[in-house]
């Protein structure tokens, strides 16, 4: 893969008041990529991608998005985008096709409600309430309203907190696609077990500090070439494997 | 790729509030269910009591054996506080049934009785006439000795409308329906749009924030005019709502129903940046429109309150509202002879819209 830069963030600070969150940050997207943020919680993840998504102000820095500088172009950065908050809610009241009508509105864009809800495998939610979905319908409806504007890039900020293995499994295949169509991903998540399977490059985020960008493979090479052993030996199976094998494969939502 | 259109966004706005809101129980029933509940009680309690209400003239000779036996009389209620001019006003209106004026005469017979009956309360003035006439009839019958007659009347109707209860109270549901409206429905939709981050992912499409806010307050005013437009019908064709001019009276209505509305709205965005959470939000609206429910004459004049509540009264925005209402679909005056009302509803709206603007919060 061509590795042209899509995001460039160089020596982003965020300060909420006196606390320093994000202390000089830089990293780079590559276009097509699954590109994780990995790190603990109150790492600044959030606040880096917020930022990015033109949705908080930096304290200082500088980023382009798709070309675009985040301070005098953010109206064309939203254009490109696709963003799905780590807590948002919906317009209340509202079924699932009525939503996305809302947002073709904001976009400026005719899209059939169906063909969205098609991609994320909702078409027998459509008229649905959000709110009585389950979580991992919620997850899928939130990734199908980033997609309305054919984005060129997509941020997901944990979108698998919370889902059962299966439906885990069903979402990472849903990410795949919207790569694999060349839409270039932005994920967080707390699981590294996702991220290994899932990102094609990650960063681990500490403490307002990116402590270090690479291929998942390549960190674990690393690692195990200075030595590193699991105090356990791994057994051939996990009780993930256990859970799958026992409550099968296909996800069982709707 | 096609250009953005702000307009459009707006509108996908407006859409989707419109019908969140016509699915919130909480936005029909306070719209809708309780100034038509308030309209039916009030306008059965209104028509009540079987006294006649009869003005005195200040040139009355009060001792007059007509004035005594009217005075005797016990279905009439004698009015001897109003002025000439508030009497004349009075029984256009139906207000009062009659005005008499008994006056002493040098010449035959001594007195003479003037009555002024009104076209707005016929029912009432024939229970009067025929009741002056028994009174006549003793008077000039008790004297045998005397053979002329002791007094003579004399009749004149003038014109004018009953002004019923309805009359008196649809104009004031009508504000108190604008009123929770525009302060409780903003206040609310904005707060919870605000706290569950719906704005915040509105944020990151291309919509500006005007769009927002011009999208939600135009469903708002959509709703709450079909909403005052149901309620003028209903009063009409029910209860017989006097509508002067008919459909001209009507569209007036809603004009001053959108202008109150978007007043309303100010005071609905400025609690919904002051108020911290949900439960905030009802006790700060209260404050904003219960002084106003009670005493902008929704329920009753202000007149009939002491001078120190009628001085609160001639503040609140909703009084002018109601006032403005009331002369438009009664007196059937145009909106060019309310612009008193709308000068201190206009003083209201920048008063209320800088408030808001410095109190309104994004996130
Ligand atoms: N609006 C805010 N005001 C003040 N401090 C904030 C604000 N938002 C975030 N912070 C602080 O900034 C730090 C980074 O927060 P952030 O939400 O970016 O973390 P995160 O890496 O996304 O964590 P998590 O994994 O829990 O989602 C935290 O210490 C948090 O408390
Ligand atoms: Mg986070």
């Amino acid at each position: 893969m061509a590795e042209k830069p899509i995001i460039t963030v160089k020596n982003l600070v965020k300060n909420y008041g006196d606390f320093n969150a994000v202390k000089g940050i830089s990293f780079e997207v590559y276009e097509g990529e699954i590109f994780g943020l990995l790190g603990p919680n109150g790492a600044g993840k959030t606040t880096t991608l917020e930022i990015i998504e033109t949705l908080r102000d930096k304290t200082s820095g500088e980023i382009t998005v798709d070309g675009f500088n985040i301070e005098t172009d953010a109206n064309d950065i939203k254009q490109v985008i696709g963003v799905q908050l780590q807590s948002a809610g919906y317009y209340p009241n509202l079924n699932l096709s009525e939503l996305i009508k809302l947002f073709c509105g904001l976009y400026g864009i005719n899209k059939s409600p169906m063909e969205m809800l098609e991609k994320v495998a909702l078409t027998d939610k459509a008229k649905a309430k959000y709110k009585d979905l389950s979580g991992g319908q919620k997850q899928r409806f939130s990734i199908a309203t980033t997609l309305i504007n054919n984005p060129r890039i997509i941020f997901l900020d944990e979108p698998t907190t919370g889902l059962d293995p299966q439906a885990r499994r069903n979402l990472w295949d849903l990410i795949r696609e919207i790569r694999d169509a060349g839409t270039t991903v932005v994920i967080t998540t707390h699981y590294m077990d996702e991220a290994e399977e899932l990102c094609d490059r990650v960063a681990f985020v500490d403490g307002g500090h990116i402590i270090g960008i690479d291929t998942p493979n390549h960190f674990i090479d690393e690692l195990v070439a200075s030595g590193f052993e699991r105090k356990k030996q791994v057994k051939l199976a996990n009780l993930e494997d256990v859970f799958i094998n026992m409550t099968g494969k296909e996800w069982r939502e709707g | 790729m096609k250009k953005y259109s702000n307009f459009n966004a707006t509108l996908a706005i407006a859409r989707a509030s419109f019908r969140s809101i016509i699915r919130s129980p909480s936005a029909v029933v306070f719209s809708l269910a309780f100034p038509l509940i308030f309209i039916v009680v009030f306008a059965n309690i209104g028509g009540s009591g079987v006294t006649v209400d009869v003005g005195v003239a200040k040139t009355t000779d009060t001792l007059s054996p007509v004035y005594l036996a009217l005075k005797g009389a016990k279905v009439v209620h004698l009015i001897t506080d109003q002025s000439a001019d508030e009497m004349a006003k009075s029984l256009a209106k139906g207000n009062i049934d009659a005005i008499i004026d008994v006056q002493k005469n040098n010449a035959m017979p001594p007195y003479t009785l003037h009555v002024q009956y009104t076209e707005a309360s016929q029912q009432k003035g024939g229970i009067l006439k025929s009741l002056l006439q028994s009174i006549f009839f003793q008077i000039n019958s008790r004297g045998n000795t005397i053979p002329q007659p002791v007094a003579e009347i004399k009749e004149t109707t003038v014109k004018g409308r009953e002004y019923k209860y309805i009359d008196f109270i649809l104009p004031g549901m009508l504000g108190f329906s604008l009123l929770s409206s525009g302060v409780f429905g903003t206040a609310f939709v904005f707060l919870s749009l605000r706290l569950t981050l719906v704005i915040k992912r509105f944020f990151a499409t291309p919509v500006k924030k005007y769009s927002i806010v011009l999208g939600e307050a135009l469903a708002r005013l959509v709703f709450s005019l079909l909403g005052a437009l149901f309620i003028i019908m209903v009063g009409h064709y029910a209860f017989g709502f006097t509508l002067i001019h008919g459909i001209v009276t009507v569209i007036n209505m809603l004009v001053l129903a959108a202008l109150g509305l978007i007043i309303f709205m100010g005071f609905g965005f400025a609690i919904s940046g002051i108020a911290k959470n949900e439960s905030a939000v009802p006790p700060i609206s209260n404050i904003i429109t219960m002084p106003q429910f009670l005493l902008s004459g929704t329920f009753f004049a202000t007149t009939a309150f002491p001078n120190w509540l009628q001085a609160i009264s001639k503040v609140l925005p909703l009084t002018y509202l109601n006032d403005a209402m009331r002369k438009v679909a009664f007196e059937g005056a145009g909106l060019n002879e309310v612009t008193h009302q709308l000068l201190i509803l206009g003083v209201w709206f920048i008063l209320i819209y800088a408030v808001a603007v410095k109190t309104f919060k994004w996130e």
